[in-house]
């Protein structure tokens, strides 16, 4: 028996290892690939960690083998009495004092960077003018929705989050309904977004979400909220400065989209049936009942998760509850298919990239 | 278990155990009510491993895999480890330390039978069609906006529960401090008693402040009070602060008797005193005490700022130094020993180092800046299997074969307990041992699926056949329990032959007054010490033979539960009902007739008057 347990010693390392050779995740949304500064620092921290644990568990294998293989009665024989041993207080000293400083050696940077990744001092400087410094978003985070407010540019949007690149973007997380978790897992630790207070953190990001495989970083909600807690997901994109500010200035262009007479079925037919919960302006407030539709032609999904295409926009139009259970939004069945496919269209016409 | 007893008709042996107060039966009745918990979180366990078997998988819909994995957690920890664990603490505990019952045999009763209808309770939501569904931690801002009397049932239940819960650890650490042998000095109590006492205090810190947040989300949900409502000037990190100070000694209550297992099994089966005793008892003393001081760890998310959020960082790591203190002793316990693997063993010897890697992730989290990205994900849902299953469950298990022959005198089948642990612990390891991974790469803890795409799909595959594995194992397990009982072979007092401690001085099972004469106590393993000076029965009387004194059995402690178990019911359905209101109040004057005659009926026990001792002894040949 004792050779099957070694065989599978050997077995379940070499396990470990190909496991973690192969396994840094995809770079959309590993921890393991950190896109960002936050994400750096955490990923160093991980492997400081790591590596004193790997030697904790080295040292206590290399003992546990020893003594298996050395003093088993098998060897020694059935009347075999070892000696009562006490105990030693050298040894006893050794392995506290040791521990102790191992423990040191990751409480030291842990706490430094407690504070370093707490600090958020710089989020309220103003520049001469009265103008702030950092770019603030406020993340309003809803059953199943994310929402995303830019208070110093005016603008709003939802589900998919757009920043610019290498600069410390400073975020203000509140919940409106439960409790959730505002996580991209890429770029840096999660902050929870509470019922009754709002944190605030920072990230970085530093690599353009052109590169990646959809063109975005994943996003998650990490706490449980409810049954479509698993498809609370949203979309980050990230850009140049100079990009991000064409965005920001077309975001703010979208005030004028609400006309006084539609000019297709579709943005009649939303007018009519959508508009009380969906603005399709950027311009204006959080704090609507549904997501902002502004850039809806630009995203990646369709609530948050579903392909973008117009059959899954008419899928989810027509059965939101199929689809994400527990949200709020009503399934609409009155359209005719020839209207949904109008909206649709409408809808995936929505952008401010094309 | 006289031989009186076995003559009797069922329904006489039924009431027999109803109102039993003798520590052995009652310890058994937890081991049976934990193990049909344990069956039924496992079989919820399964639903949600088959569920995330594959990507966008349907077996199961969203809202029921919340409920699925709050009942796995909630039934798991409080109803199937804790009491598990108290049926070996009540059966074990007071035959370490020479005594003939534990110190408030009525109230031992009484924990016992709130526990089984706390339980029964809780799992009765499945047949309402209401079940908790806010996870094991019951956040309020979800707990209190979820619909229907799922959280009700879970606040009702475990307040139900968890009194049984207090009243058995103020029992346990009475029965310690006061019933303990001539000669057995605290520091001659075995490992087990030990961890058993602090487990115990533990419990007597955690659990008043869980039962304060209990009531105060039962009168937030049932009675229109507003603690946990932020529009109403409530808050809901109140509610988290409290859970965990509940909740994080929890897991020590369950880990230290599980270390106290494990510290017997190696010094019996290394044929060696426990090396460093005094520095294992104080590392267990000085993990209790630290373990107060560690909660807010689950919640370095919440944004309590990085003062509160270091300084609990620094804590949380300072309890690796005591906890590496007893991983370095066991193995010097073994280390000169003569190791002869049993099946006890073997769980022992899996547990070092499955639990030495569940306790190295948990000093990764302790570090509050990378916990950010570990924490809800699925690298602590591996961490806390690893410490649990790797630590607690290899406990009960190893606890199981080790003294089943005691507990039973009959002893567990060494090839099936073989079986049973290479499935289980192989598929142990390939259940959680992946899922470190899934949380690096991003995958968040609780979601009840997930796309395809995100590079998850095999590791959740492979995950899901060790969890299929671990099943297989248990399946031996109750096949070897089976085959075993009808077997019927029975062992002598130490069938192990390398017993150290007094239970193994008294026949297997003990007469219901455990010792014909208390023992007189000459060092720590004390039978060891006899055998060792020639004397075959291990044992040294410290009084002549004499009447023996014993309490009488009740049947009031479960009439006493029976009434909180209506009342809990009256109080669900009150608002919505005209007879709700009508069944709390009878319910709970169940509970206070059954109270108050208790009160006025004086209840002095009884004596097994010598003769009858003595024929006992003869009737087993005069040995002990």
């Amino acid at each position: 028996m004792m050779k099957g347990l070694k065989k599978w010693r050997l077995f379940s390392l070499l396990a470990a290892l190909t496991v973690f050779l192969a396994g840094c995740g995809q770079e959309e949304l590993s921890t393991l690939l950190p896109a960002g500064e936050v994400g750096r620092d955490q990923f160093n921290l991980l492997m400081l960690t790591s590596a004193i644990m790997l030697l904790v568990i080295f040292v206590v294998v290399t003992i546990y083998v020893i003594s298996l293989i050395r003093f088993r009665r098998s060897k020694l024989g059935e009347d075999h009495i070892p000696e009562q041993v006490e105990g030693s207080h050298t040894l006893e000293l050794i392995w506290t004092i040791i521990p102790i400083i191992l423990v040191l050696i990751m409480a030291v940077p842990s706490v430094y960077y407690t504070y370093k990744l707490g600090d958020v001092s710089a989020m309220d400087a103003v520049d001469e003018d009265g103008n702030a410094e950092n770019l603030v978003v406020d993340v309003t985070a809803k059953l199943y929705w994310w929402e995303f407010e830019y208070p110093d540019l005016g603008i709003v949007t939802a589900q998919e989050l757009v920043v610019p690149m290498d600069e410390k973007v400073y975020f203000n997380l509140i919940a409106a309904d439960v409790k959730h978790s505002f996580w991209i897992p890429a770029v840096g630790g999660k902050l929870d977004t509470n019922v009754e207070n709002v944190n605030k953190f920072y990230l970085v990001f530093e690599k353009d979400s052109k590169d990646l495989k959809d063109g975005v970083f994943y996003g998650k909600c990490a706490e449980l909220c409810g049954p479509s807690h698993a498809l609370m997901d949203f979309k980050v994109k990230t850009m140049p400065r100079a990009e991000f500010d064409n965005w920001v200035t077309a975001m703010q262009a979208t005030g004028d989209r609400v006309a006084d007479t539609a000019v297709s079925q579709g943005e009649e037919l939303f007018a009519q049936s959508c508009i009380g919960c969906h603005a399709v302006s950027a311009v204006g407030e959080s704090g609507a009942a549904g997501p902002n539709l502004a850039t809806f032609g630009d995203r990646n999904r369709v609530a948050g998760y579903m392909d973008h295409t117009e059959e899954d926009l008419k899928n989810w139009i027509t059965d939101t509850q199929k689809y994400k259970p527990g949200n709020t939004m009503p399934s609409f069945t009155q359209f005719s298919d020839e209207e949904l496919d109008a909206i649709a269209a409408y809808l995936m016409g929505l952008s401010v990239e094309k | 278990m006289s031989s009186v007893a076995q003559k009797r008709g069922f329904g006489a042996t039924v009431y027999d155990w109803m109102t039993s107060v003798d520590h052995k039966k009652v310890g058994i009745m937890y081991l049976l009510g934990g193990l049909f918990f344990f069956i039924l979180g496992g079989i919820e366990a399964m639903l949600i491993r088959l569920q995330l078997l594959t990507p966008n998988n349907d077996l199961v819909s969203a809202g029921l895999f919340n409920e699925l994995i709050t009942m796995h957690g909630t039934t798991m920890i409080f109803l199937a480890a804790m009491p598990i664990l108290f049926g070996f603490m009540n059966y074990i505990m007071p035959l370490q330390i020479g005594a003939r019952d534990v110190a408030f045999p009525f109230l031992n009763s009484l924990g016992l039978w709130m526990f089984i209808f706390g339980g029964i309770f809780l799992n009765l939501s499945w047949f309402f069609g209401h079940v908790p569904d806010s996870g094991w931690t019951s956040y309020t801002s979800l707990a209190i906006a979820s619909e229907g009397h799922g959280m009700d049932f879970y606040a009702i239940g475990l307040q139900i529960a968890g009194g049984g819960t207090l009243i058995a650890g103020i029992n346990f650490l009475v029965t310690i401090i006061n019933m303990r042998a001539p000669g057995m000095t605290y520091m001659r109590m075995p490992m087990f008693t030990w961890t058993t006492f602090v487990a115990s205090a533990l419990i007597l810190f955690a659990f008043p402040p869980f039962t304060i947040g209990l009531f105060m989300l039962t009168f937030d949900r049932m009675f229109g009070a507003n603690f946990f409502d932020h529009t109403m000037g409530g808050n809901t990190i109140i509610w988290e602060h409290i859970f965990w100070i509940m909740g994080h000694p929890e897991v020590y209550i369950l880990i230290l008797p599980a270390f106290g297992i494990f510290s017997e099994i190696f010094s019996v089966f290394a044929r060696k005193r426990l090396f460093g005793y005094s520095a294992m008892v104080f590392a267990t003393v000085l993990i209790g005490f630290l373990g107060f001081m560690v909660w807010a760890h689950h919640m370095f998310t919440v944004g309590l700022g990085p003062t509160a959020n270091a300084i609990f960082a620094v804590a949380t790591m300072a309890i690796a130094v005591p906890t590496g203190v007893k991983i370095f002793n066991w193995l010097l316990t073994i280390w000169g020993g003569s190791i002869k693997v049993t099946t006890p063993m073997l769980y022992a010897l899996g547990f070092i180092p499955s639990f030495v890697m569940g306790g190295v992730t948990g000093v990764m989290q302790g570090a509050a800046p990378l916990d950010y990205q570990l924490h809800d994900s699925y690298f602590i849902v591996a961490h806390f299997h690893y410490v649990i299953v790797g630590g607690v469950v290899l406990a009960i298990f190893a606890a199981l074969h080790y003294w089943w022959p005691k507990m039973f005198g009959t002893m567990l089948s060494e090839k099936l307990g073989k079986v049973t642990f290479f499935f289980f612990f192989i598929g142990f390891h390939l259940t959680f041992l992946i899922q470190h991974w899934l949380g690096f790469w991003g995958m968040p803890r609780r979601v009840w699926t997930y796309m395809d795409g995100q590079g998850w799909n095999a590791a959740n595959y492979i995950s899901t056949i060790g969890a299929l594995m671990m099943a297989v194992g248990f399946t031996v397990l109750v096949i070897n329990i089976i085959i075993t009982t009808a077997k019927n072979v029975r062992v002598t007092n130490d069938p192990w032959e390398d017993g150290r401690t007094l239970e193994w001085a008294v026949p297997s099972p003990p007469p219901f007054y455990n010792f014909t004469q208390t023992p007189l106590v000459r060092g720590l393993d004390t039978v060891w010490i006899e055998k060792m000076e020639g004397n075959k029965s291990g044992f040294t009387p410290s009084e002549p033979v004499v009447d023996i004194h014993m309490p009488n059995g009740s049947i009031i402690p479960f009439f006493m539960s029976l009434g909180l178990f209506i009342a809990g019911f009256g109080a669900m359905y009150r608002a919505e009902t005209t007879w709700g209101l009508t069944v709390l109040i009878l319910g709970l004057l169940l509970s206070f007739i059954a109270m108050s005659l208790r009160s006025v009926k004086d209840d002095l026990g009884y004596y097994v008057k010598k003769e009858e001792v003595l024929r006992d002894l003869k009737s087993k040949g005069g040995s002990n």
